[in-house]
C-alpha cells in the first residue's frame, strides 16, 4: 500500500492476545476513497478470536463525517461480535458526536417498514378509496346544487363582486388562447377535409364539414380543454393554497360557507362565460376553414360563408353552446372539489391542481361520448 | 349580543365552556381522551402541552371545525355538537378565531379581511362598517394599513390584522392558536399584553393554544396540560400554582424547560 502523509490508511495490527488495534492515518477528509471496514472484518475473520478492538490515531491529520460513519460501523462490527468497543483512543471531537448519537436509542416503530402490502390488502383499498371518491363526488354535487338553489333564493352569501373578478379571469382573458387553439383546429379541419373531398370535385362541401363539425363539437370540446387547463388548474390550486392557509377554516368560523362564498362565484362565473365564450370559438374555427378554403381550394369567399350558413342547423348551435355551458360546470365542479380536497402540504396543492386537470378533461370527453349516443338516438 | 366597550370584568365564577369527556380522534387513531374542562367567563385559558400533542386539534374541536369522537362542548350550559348547524353557526359568531400566522383570506385587502364578517352579518351602512375596520385596526396597531394585501405585510403584522378580524364581531369569545409563533421576543410580548387588555376591555373570555413558557405564565389564569404519551391531560390549574404545587414531574419538567427533570434524574 502506498502510503503519503495526506492519503486516508488503515492498519490492522494485533498487539497482544485478543487485542486488535486499528491505526488510522493521513487526512480522512480527503475526496478519495477510504479505507473500508471490510478490511477489519476479513482480517477478524483470519486470525485467532479477538475480544477488543481499539484505535491508534497518532497519525491522523485530519477527519469529517465520513470518518465518524466508519467509526460507528465499526462500533457496531463489535456489538455484533460480541467484542470490546475501546474508543478511548479515538480524538475528543469524534467521542462527543458518537456519544451524542447513542444519546437517544433508535426508535423501533419509527422506521416505516418497506414490507409490500399483498394483492387482497391493495385491492380492498383501492376499492375503498374509489368508493370513497365516488361519494364525495355526489356529496360535492349535491352541496352546490343545494347552494345553487340558495342563489337563486337570494340567500346564498355570495359576492357579484367576487363573480366579477372570476369572469374577467376565464372569459375575457382566455380569449387569446381560445382563439389561437380554434382558429388552427378550424385549419386542420379544412386541411383534412380539403385533401379529400377535392378528389370527388366537392371542395365545396368543406364548409359544410368545418360548419357543423365546430358548430356541434369541436368549438365547446377544445374550449372546455383550454378552460380546464387554465381555469379549473386556477380554481383547485387557489382553493388549495387557501386550504393551507386556513382561509378555509377561517370561513368556516364565521359561519360563511365555503361552498356559497367560493366555489358558487366560480361555478356562476363558467357556467355564464363558457357560452359565449364557445360561440366566439366556433366564428374563429370557421374563419380558420375560411383561409384555407378561399386559399387553396377555388372556393370564393361568398359561397363559402353561404354554405356555412346553409349547413349550419338551429339546433346545432344550440347543443354545441348547451354543451360548452355543462362543460363549464364540469370545469368548474372538478377544480374546486379538487382543490377542496386537497391537504395541507405544498406537494397536497399540486396534487390537487394535476388531479383537477385530469378529471375535467376526463369528464369532458367522456361526458361528450354519451352526448353523441343521446343526440344519435334522439336525431337531433 | 354585543358586548361593549364598557364592559367590565364581569363575575368570573361563571361557567363560560365546559368540556366534557372530550376524546379526539383522526379516524381510529386517538389522539387525546377524556378531556375535561371548564372555562370561567372573562379569563384566559391557556391550553399547552408539547408539539404534536393536539393542543390546535382541541381547539379545532371547541371552534366547530372538527366533530369529537366522543363527548361534547358546553357554551353556557348549551351542547355546541348537539345543536343543528344553523344554531352552532350562530354560536360561532360569538367567537373570534386567530388562527395561527392570521390566516387572512388573501385575495382582500386587510380592511376587506374585517369587513366581510360585518358586511355579512350586520345591516350597518357602509360608512359605518369603514369606521368600525378602521377602529378594529387602529386596535392591533395597524391604523393606516387599510389598503394592504396580507402578502404586503409582514408576519407579525399578519397576526395582528388576523385578530383585528377576529374581534370584528366584537366576540364574546376569543380563540388563539399559537398566536405567538413566528413572532421576535418583543412582538410577542406586545401581542400577550394586547390578549390581557382585551380581556379586561370586552370582558371577553379567551383561549389560547401556546407552548410559550413566558407567555403562559404572563397570561393565563387558568390552564389546562395536555400529554401526547399518555394521550390525556394530566393537570388543569392556574400555571404559577401549578409549579408551586403540582408533584407531577413531566408538568414541571415543561413548566421549567426541563431544567426540574433534569435535576430530578440526578437527584
Amino acid at each position: 500500500m502506498i502510503q503519503t502523509a495526506s492519503s486516508p490508511n488503515l492498519l490492522v495490527e494485533r498487539t497482544s492476545s485478543g487485542l486488535l488495534q486499528i491505526q488510522l492515518s493521513g487526512d480522512w477528509r480527503a475526496q478519495s476513497k477510504l479505507p473500508s471496514v471490510e478490511t477489519i472484518r476479513q482480517s477478524l475473520n483470519e486470525g485467532p478470536a479477538v475480544s477488543s478492538l481499539e484505535f491508534n490515531v497518532t497519525h491522523l491529520t485530519g477527519w469529517d463525517s465520513r470518518f465518524v460513519a466508519f467509526i460507528v460501523r465499526c462500533a457496531s462490527l463489535c456489538r455484533d461480535r460480541q467484542m470490546d468497543f475501546r474508543g478511548d483512543g479515538l480524538p475528543e471531537g469524534v467521542r462527543r458526536l458518537l456519544r451524542l448519537a447513542n444519546a437517544v436509542p433508535e426508535k423501533r416503530d419509527a422506521r416505516i417498514s418497506g414490507s409490500k402490502p399483498g394483492f387482497l390488502q391493495n385491492l380492498g383499498e383501492h376499492a375503498v378509496k374509489g368508493w370513497e371518491g365516488a361519494v364525495g363526488l355526489l356529496a360535492f354535487l349535491g352541496e352546490n346544487v343545494l347552494a345553487l338553489g340558495n342563489l337563486l333564493r337570494g340567500r346564498a352569501q355570495f359576492r357579484w363582486a367576487d363573480a366579477l373578478l372570476v369572469m374577467d379571469q376565464c372569459g375575457p382573458q382566455a380569449l387569446g388562447i381560445v382563439a389561437m387553439i380554434n382558429f388552427l383546429v378550424g385549419l386542420i379541419l379544412a386541411f383534412v377535409g380539403a385533401i379529400e373531398l377535392q378528389r370527388f370535385g366537392a371542395s365545396i362541401y368543406v364548409a359544410d364539414l368545418v360548419g357543423i363539425a365546430t358548430v356541434r363539437e369541436m368549438g365547446c370540446i377544445m374550449t372546455g380543454i383550454i378552460l380546464c387547463g387554465r381555469t379549473g388548474a386556477a380554481f383547485a390550486a387557489q382553493l388549495g393554497t387557501m386550504k393551507v392557509n386556513e382561509e378555509i377554516s377561517a370561513l368556516e368560523t364565521f359561519g360563511i360557507s365555503p361552498l356559497e362564498f367560493l366555489v358558487l362565484p366560480r361555478m356562476v362565473a363558467l357556467l355564464l362565460m363558457m357560452p359565449l365564450l364557445c360561440i366566439f370559438a366556433d366564428l374563429i374555427s370557421i374563419a380558420g376553414g375560411f383561409f384555407v378554403s378561399v386559399g387553396m381550394l377555388d372556393i370564393t369567399p361568398t359561397e363559402y360563408l353561404s354554405r356555412t350558413v346553409h349547413a349550419i342547423q338551429l339546433k346545432s348551435l344550440l347543443l354545441g353552446v348547451g354543451k360548452g355551458c355543462f362543460f363549464g360546470f364540469l370545469v368548474a365542479y372538478t377544480g374546486c372539489l379538487r382543490g377542496m380536497q386537497s391537504g395541507s402540504s405544498a406537494a397536497a396543492v399540486g396534487e390537487a391542481t394535476t388531479r383537477a386537470v385530469v378529471t375535467g378533461i376526463t369528464a369532458i370527453i367522456a361526458s361528450d361520448g354519451i352526448f353523441a349516443v343521446l343526440c344519435n338516438a334522439l336525431h337531433i | 349580543m354585543r358586548c361593549t366597550f364598557e364592559a367590565q370584568r364581569v363575575n368570573t365564577n361563571e361557567i363560560k365552556i365546559e368540556i366534557r369527556d372530550l376524546t379526539m380522534a383522526y379516524g381510529s387513531y386517538v389522539v387525546m381522551r377524556d378531556i375535561n374542562a371548564e372555562v370561567k367567563r372573562g379569563s384566559v385559558f391557556v391550553i399547552m402541552g408539547n408539539s404534536g400533542s393536539g393542543k390546535s386539534t382541541l381547539l379545532r374541536h371547541l371552534i366547530g371545525l372538527r366533530r369529537p369522537a366522543q363527548g361534547d362542548v358546553f357554551y353556557d350550559g348549551k351542547s355546541f355538537w348537539g345543536m343543528d348547524d344553523e344554531a352552532r353557526r350562530a354560536q360561532l359568531r360569538k367567537c373570534g378565531v386567530l388562527f395561527q400566522s392570521g390566516a387572512l383570506w388573501s385575495s382582500m385587502t386587510l380592511a376587506e379581511n374585517v369587513a366581510l364578517p360585518l358586511i355579512e352579518y350586520t345591516d350597518w351602512s357602509a360608512s359605518d362598517v369603514k369606521d368600525i375596520v378602521r377602529l378594529k385596526l387602529a386596535l392591533v396597531g395597524l391604523n393606516g394599513f387599510e389598503d394592504y394585501y396580507p402578502a404586503e405585510i409582514s408576519g407579525g403584522m399578519r397576526t395582528r390584522a388576523g385578530l383585528a378580524r377576529a374581534m370584528a364581531l366584537d366576540p364574546e369569545i376569543l380563540f388563539f392558536d399559537e398566536p405567538s409563533a413566528g413572532l421576535d421576543p418583543l412582538t410577542s410580548r406586545n401581542l400577550d399584553q394586547l390578549i390581557l387588555e382585551l380581556r379586561d376591555s370586552l370582558g371577553a373570555t379567551i383561549v389560547v393554544v401556546t407552548h410559550e413558557l413566558p407567555s403562559i405564565f404572563m397570561i393565563a389564569d387558568d390552564s389546562i396540560f395536555l400529554d401526547a404519551d399518555t394521550k390525556t391531560m394530566r393537570a388543569q390549574g392556574n400555571p404559577s400554582e401549578l409549579l408551586k404545587q403540582s408533584s407531577d414531574a413531566k408538568l414541571r419538567a415543561f413548566l421549567t424547560r426541563g431544567e426540574f427533570s433534569e435535576r430530578g434524574a440526578t437527584l
